[in-house]
């Protein structure tokens, strides 16, 4: 990075450290980071969709549907998330596959699933044994975006659901009596009514995802556990120009730090945006602002 | 091999004891059922010592928090926003290399290093922040008239708090503490998916469910072992829970019992 990076072994503390840390494999690092809010960014957004659907179908007058909605939101429950991570990207990857293989591969005749081994035709897999590494990487990345949004969806429809109940009867009572229809009168007073209700539950969720995050590491993408755990074991002069003894405490405690920013920082977003929205509501906190 | 030799060779081999080489080739589901619930033992033990351990912590916690004095309320606060800020993902690594680390200072600190110690002392901690918040907010809440009842009659001082203040804390905290619970069990199966070694491949449920989900290609029998396996281990704790739940309120009359409402929460 620096011009006098050249011959790191003669440099001082100060200078070694700032050629050390801006070597090529740091920079990655540091762009996993991206990765993290990248998951974050996508997930969310994806999860509250999914938490939706679960709700709504909870509602629903049809049973089979109400079925669904309800185990899925009730998935969660006694099961832990981590089996739900480790499972779902094996089962997405061997599904999607599993799909490819019967669309593109009709005239396959082997059974798929032979003794330990899970066979499908070439064409089908995914990604294609020729792509890229890049792709392969993207493909996992995928993978991993949308188990986070499963799990992290069955968690929101419980939220969510909640929220929906707890708007007051009165106020669908009332939309009945102005002859609105079901989904007229869910989607006219219910849903802009139930934010506020599902707010504290959301933030929690929220915190739950951030710290969920390093699970990525389990799913086989590159984060920042990955990094840290590569940069910070002990490097031999052998294989590198900047050698060090195990250094994976002080990058851990790093990300430690990382997590807790983050945590903060969430913290003061959310009680600027319960506030906000607690302006004009029939609640505790609308109240106490109305007042003063 | 039949499901009675499985159960003969696997059923203590997450302790080191019976059949050492673990299955391969062609697996059987009994194979699966007995290694999984073998590796349950693991998360059992660590679920149930951070518990009773922990919960003596959260108390001290819970009371450092609510304490006037700086001296006492900001560990207290920041041990609480350390452990429930951070991922319990990043703890574990955290304190094995610290661990590690230590154990080059001293052979004191050997065993720490081990899955069984040292995934411990982090479970104990991280459970003691989570139920110690839990316990500050119960503690927030006990009615003013129990304690100005408790001063009419002459109870001060540590009779007052074991008679009155830490039961009722202990009453209204203690539907979300079942939560707490339910959720360190599942937890624990993060143990030995970070940094700490499972030696001679002795590992927890969670740790068998993936080995056989990589071995056999095929994720639809192992996991759902394990589902089944938490479910049941869920609802003892529910029932376990629910009796004390039932003493504490047990001088209260039938509507003013507080319900154990299971709400999933917690992914650390």
């Amino acid at each position: 990075m620096f011009t006098y990076c050249e011959d790191p072994s003669a440099l001082d503390t100060a200078r070694w450290l700032s050629c050390y840390l801006t070597t090529g494999v740091h920079m990655r690092f540091y762009a996993s980071f991206g990765t993290v809010l990248l998951l974050l960014a996508i997930t969310a957004p994806v999860a509250l969709a999914f938490g939706f659907l679960g709700a709504m179908a909870s509602r629903s007058q049809l049973f089979p549907i109400r079925m669904i909605g309800k185990s899925y939101t009730s998935m969660v429950r006694g099961i832990p998330d981590i089996a739900f991570f480790l499972f779902f990207v094996i089962a997405l990857d061997q599904a999607l596959e599993w799909l490819r293989h019967q669309a593109l591969c009709p005239d396959w005749t082997e059974p798929i699933r032979q003794g330990a081994n899970f066979l499908v035709c070439a064409d089908a897999k995914l990604p294609l044994s020729t792509a890229p590494q890049t792709v392969h990487e993207i493909y996992n990345f995928f993978l991993a975006i949308f188990t986070f949004a499963i799990v992290f969806g069955a968690f929101a429809a419980n939220v969510l659901y909640g929220a929906m109940m707890a708007v007051p009867r009165e106020q669908m009572e009332t939309a009945e009596a102005y002859g609105m229809t079901r989904s007229q009168a869910f989607w006219r007073v219910m849903v802009p009514q139930m934010w506020i209700y599902a707010l504290p539950g959301l933030s929690n969720l929220w915190m739950i995802l951030i710290k969920a995050t390093p699970l990525l590491f389990l799913l086989g993408v590159e984060d920042i556990v990955y990094w840290a755990r590569e940069l910070g074991g002990s490097k031999t002069p052998q294989f590198t120009d900047y050698p060090h003894p195990d250094w994976r405490l002080w990058y851990f405690l790093f990300l430690l730090v990382f997590y807790l920013l983050m945590t903060k920082a969430s913290e003061v977003v959310l009680k600027r945006l319960t506030m906000r929205l607690s302006h004009g509501q029939a609640t505790m906190g609308g109240e106490a602002m109305r007042r003063a | 091999m039949t499901c009675y030799e499985a159960f003969q060779a696997y059923a203590l081999r997450s302790l080191g004891i019976g059949e050492r080489l673990l299955p391969r080739g062609e697996i059987s589901v009994c194979e699966q059922v007995v290694l999984i619930g073998s590796g349950m033992i693991w998360n059992v033990y660590f679920g149930a010592l951070a518990l009773l351990s922990g919960f003596f912590l959260a108390t001290a916690v819970a009371l450092g928090k609510n304490a006037a004095s700086p001296w006492l309320r900001k560990p207290s606060e920041w041990f609480v926003f350390i452990f429930r800020g951070s991922p319990l993902f990043i703890q574990f690594f955290l304190a094995y290399f610290l661990f590690l680390s230590l154990k080059q200072q001293s052979g004191v600190f050997d065993p720490l290093t081990t899955a069984a110690a040292g995934a411990l002392v982090v479970l104990f901690l991280n459970t003691a922040a989570y139920s110690g918040e839990i316990f500050y907010g119960a503690l927030r809440t006990v009615p003013r008239g129990d304690l100005e009842a408790a001063d009419a009659y002459g109870l001060s001082g540590w009779v007052k708090f074991r008679r009155i203040t830490w039961p009722t804390m202990l009453r209204l905290g203690w539907p979300s503490y079942t939560n707490e619970a339910i959720f360190l069990f599942h937890a624990t199966t993060l143990v030995f998916f970070s940094g700490f070694p499972a030696r001679q491949q002795r590992g927890d449920a969670l740790f068998y469910a993936s080995y056989f989900a990589d071995r056999t290609f095929n994720p639809f029998v192992p996991y759902p072992i394990v589902a089944g396996y938490f479910i049941i281990l869920t609802l003892i704790v529910i029932g376990i829970f629910g009796l004390v739940n039932r003493r504490l309120n047990r001088h209260l009359a039938e509507g003013q019992r507080s319900r154990l409402r299971i709400r999933p929460q917690i992914l650390r």
